[in-house]
């Protein structure tokens, strides 16, 4: 029963977490954008994001944590660090495994930013592009419910949100102030030669 | 306007010859036989409040009084660990100025012995000096003849207009980038690498080695109560002679033109402070080349450039070419330093040449008001300084420009 | 000697306890802060911070009730360009 009781946990808190990912990527790249939602304010935003990655931290901890106690899922500490070592599906396992790594990097360095600085903050923090797809393949073929339609088509859903959201960050215009400062403002007079034209 | 093209410095009419007292290209020869060698450690005790008395007023552009800083750095140092440093500027980024580049080839123990004496009375342990080429050889050279100076180490400036801002100094010294760094402190508090660091103009510690010899009174002999002593001035612009000049302290402006060449009714306006500084209009050419004389103009010494406009030539088109330098050189490190200067400068230069548009002006104004306080140096606040002064001086030429018209041409 | 600056607050204004540091060479204009602080900061047509006061600009004098808003906007902004000091 207590058995039960866990990997059904293990189970939903999986999912749960996949979706608080999800809603992390999303925010994390239109607060990226520098733009506000109607009515939500760019801090509030900002906050929001902070806050749904540290919540998706808390379920990936919780996640792992009742599939270890769970005797079913045969896992042990060292997977949970060291990929692709486990001895059922390890590969998919595996990406649990490096999934959960870069989320612990990415959060780290995120909490870390004013003593690392922004630059290997921000260096870092490109990993999430990784994270995300690694954790949906985990959860696609390692999780109990990859197969369900659903799942697969909650998976798919949030698959088209991620890419089209990426497509955005990659398009012209993506940052909020780029139209103000477009190439043509920057575009910096010559130096005039110090000596001063003669009118007549 | 190159430094080949300018005059040797020597003493005219209103010359006044302390600095460059020792002659031109003064090796030690020259130097110990006009001033003698000075004992540092024996000026160190009373240099202070020498410095103090004397009111000299620091060389490099932003003339606050020379002992303030010297007292901070000594405040600073006297934390336990600290290990003040002391630095000479002689960097000059403006182009009109050539006077610390003339000090540094023609008097330049002056400047070694005004570091030295700097270092002791601080008790610094690390003294550079940061300088462009030629003037930073000459001094390289000058220490080569003294054993006082082997501890002093020397470090290019590039040629950029920025290089000379103060924290630019340390962060060049300290990284090898002569940008600006932002600060919340004072470098006498936290400078180089975090020590207390003094950081004057090579022309102040060459004023301050003088002080140091010759004490306040002496110092005061030459000069007015409110601007003692000498200053180094660089004439440029339209007069006969561009040249560097020693001159007494609250001289006539008109009479440093003069002395330059410059037929003054000739003038329509003189640019006092170089670049950052303030546009005088040609009524006002009698006022003294001092803090106070220029106060009711908005203006300043600064690092003593005085640029002729004569009066064929446009100070809007001048201005224009003079904004249009400063946006090119802003390190683009301060977004409203690196978008609003080259708005400033397309406006100014619409002003000048384009157009007949009567909304150019407030325009003008707002970006002035926009870019200034808001970067990690003074380059925004000089550039809206030197900016604003345009816009009163010329106020009558920037309506007709408005207007398509301009008056120079007409004259 | 007299200041060659003359935006300095003037002697007899009272000192204010915090003042809200500006960090231009980090700054990328994204604007939290001015939504924070909009009784402080307005955005400038680049989106940087401009203080609503002509002085003081890149240190921003905070009065005591907003305080805890430049805190927050310390906190919030995504390339650490703020710092609260005190002097
Ligand atoms: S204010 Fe301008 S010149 Fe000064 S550091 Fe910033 S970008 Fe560079
Ligand atoms: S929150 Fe930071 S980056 Fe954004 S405008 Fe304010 S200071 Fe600049």
């Amino acid at each position: 029963m207590f058995d039960d009781t866990m990997w059904a946990f293990g189970r939903a808190s999986g999912i749960v977490d996949l979706v608080l990912l999800t809603v992390a990527v999303l925010g994390g790249i239109l607060t990226r954008s520098g733009r506000p939602l109607p009515g939500i304010p760019r801090f509030a935003l900002s906050l929001a994001h902070r806050n749904v990655s540290m919540l998706a931290v808390v379920f990936l901890v919780l996640h792992v944590a009742t599939l270890l106690l769970d005797p079913y899922a045969k896992l042990t500490i060292a997977d949970v660090v060291v990929p692709f070592a486990g001895a059922e599906k390890p590969f998919w396992l595996g990406l649990g495994t490096v999934a959960f790594d870069l989320l612990v990097a990415v959060v780290a360095t995120a909490l870390l930013q004013r003593a690392i600085g922004t630059k290997a903050f921000r260096a870092v923090h490109w990993l999430t592009y990784a994270m995300w797809p690694v954790a949906v393949l985990h959860s696609v073929f390692d999780g109990t419910d990859g197969t369900d339609a659903w799942f697969v088509v909650g998976t798919v859903l949030a698959t088209a949100a991620v890419l089209a959201a990426v497509a955005w960050r990659l398009s012209h215009g993506f940052l909020e102030t780029q139209s103000l400062r477009g190439p043509d403002r920057l575009r910096a007079p010559q130096r005039p030669d110090a000596e001063l034209r003669r009118v007549s | 306007m190159t430094v080949e093209a300018m005059v040797e410095p020597e003493s005219g009419a209103i010359g006044v010859d302390r600095l460059l007292a020792a002659g031109p290209d003064a090796r030690w020869a020259q130097h110990a036989t006009r001033f003698g060698a000075l004992d540092a450690a024996a000026a160190a005790p009373t240099l202070l409040a020498e410095l103090e008395a004397s009111g000299l007023g620091g060389r490099g552009g932003a003339g606050f009084a020379a002992w303030r800083k010297l007292a901070a750095t000594l405040e600073a140092g006297r934390r336990p660990g600290a290990r003040p440093v002391v630095i000479a500027n002689g960097s000059e980024g403006e182009p009109l100025s050539h006077k610390d580049a003339t000090l540094l080839r023609h008097a330049p123990h002056l400047v070694i012995d005004g570091l030295l004496a700097a270092a002791a009375a601080v008790g610094a342990s690390d003294a550079y000096l940061y300088a462009a080429e030629p003037g930073l050889e000459a001094v390289r050279a000058a220490a080569a003849e003294r054993a006082d100076a082997a501890r002093i180490r020397f470090v290019a400036a590039p040629d950029a207009f920025i290089a000379g801002q103060a924290t630019a100094v340390v962060n060049a010294i300290e990284n090898g980038v002569a940008l600006p760094r932002d600060h919340t402190r004072r470098l006498s508090e936290s400078g180089l690498r975090g020590r207390p660091t003094l950081l004057h103009n090579v022309e102040t510690l060459a004023q301050l080695a003088l002080v140091a010899r010759y004490g306040a009174a002496w110092f005061r002999a030459v000069g007015t109560a409110d601007d003692p002593g000498t200053r180094l001035v660089t004439i440029a612009g339209d007069v006969a002679l561009p040249q560097v000049l020693e001159v007494a302290g609250g001289t006539r402006i008109a009479e440093v033109l003069r002395a330059a060449g410059a037929d003054t009714s000739r003038l329509a306006a003189v640019l006092v402070g170089g670049y950052h500084g303030a546009w005088l209009p040609a009524d006002a050419l009698d006022a003294p080349l001092s803090p106070a004389g220029l106060a009711p103009f908005g203006a300043h010494p600064g690092a003593g450039v005085l640029l002729a406009l004569d009066r064929t030539r446009c100070g809007v088109e001048a201005t224009a070419g003079i904004v249009s330098y400063l946006a090119a050189q802003s390190a683009r490190q301060c977004g409203p330093c690196r978008f609003g200067l080259p708005a400033l400068a397309e406006t100014w230069n619409r002003l000048a040449y384009a157009s007949h548009d009567s909304g150019l002006a407030a325009r003008a104004w707002e970006l002035t008001d926009t870019v200034d306080g808001r970067g990690a140096c003074a380059h925004p606040d000089g550039t809206a300084r030197m900016v604003r002064s345009a816009q009163r001086v010329f106020a009558d030429d920037l309506r007709l420009h408005a207007h398509g018209g301009c008056a120079r041409a007409a004259r | 000697m007299t200041r060659l600056d003359p935006r300095g607050a003037s002697p007899d204004a009272p000192v204010p306890a915090a003042r809200l540091h500006i960090d231009w060479t980090r700054c990328d204009g994204r604007g939290l802060c001015t939504e924070l602080l909009p009784e402080l900061l307005d955005r400038d047509e680049w989106g940087y911070p401009i203080a609503r006061s002509l002085s003081d600009r890149s240190d921003v004098p905070v009065p005591p009730e907003l305080e805890q808003a430049a805190l927050d906007a310390v906190t919030l902004c995504p390339v650490i360009a703020l710092r609260l000091t005190r002097r």
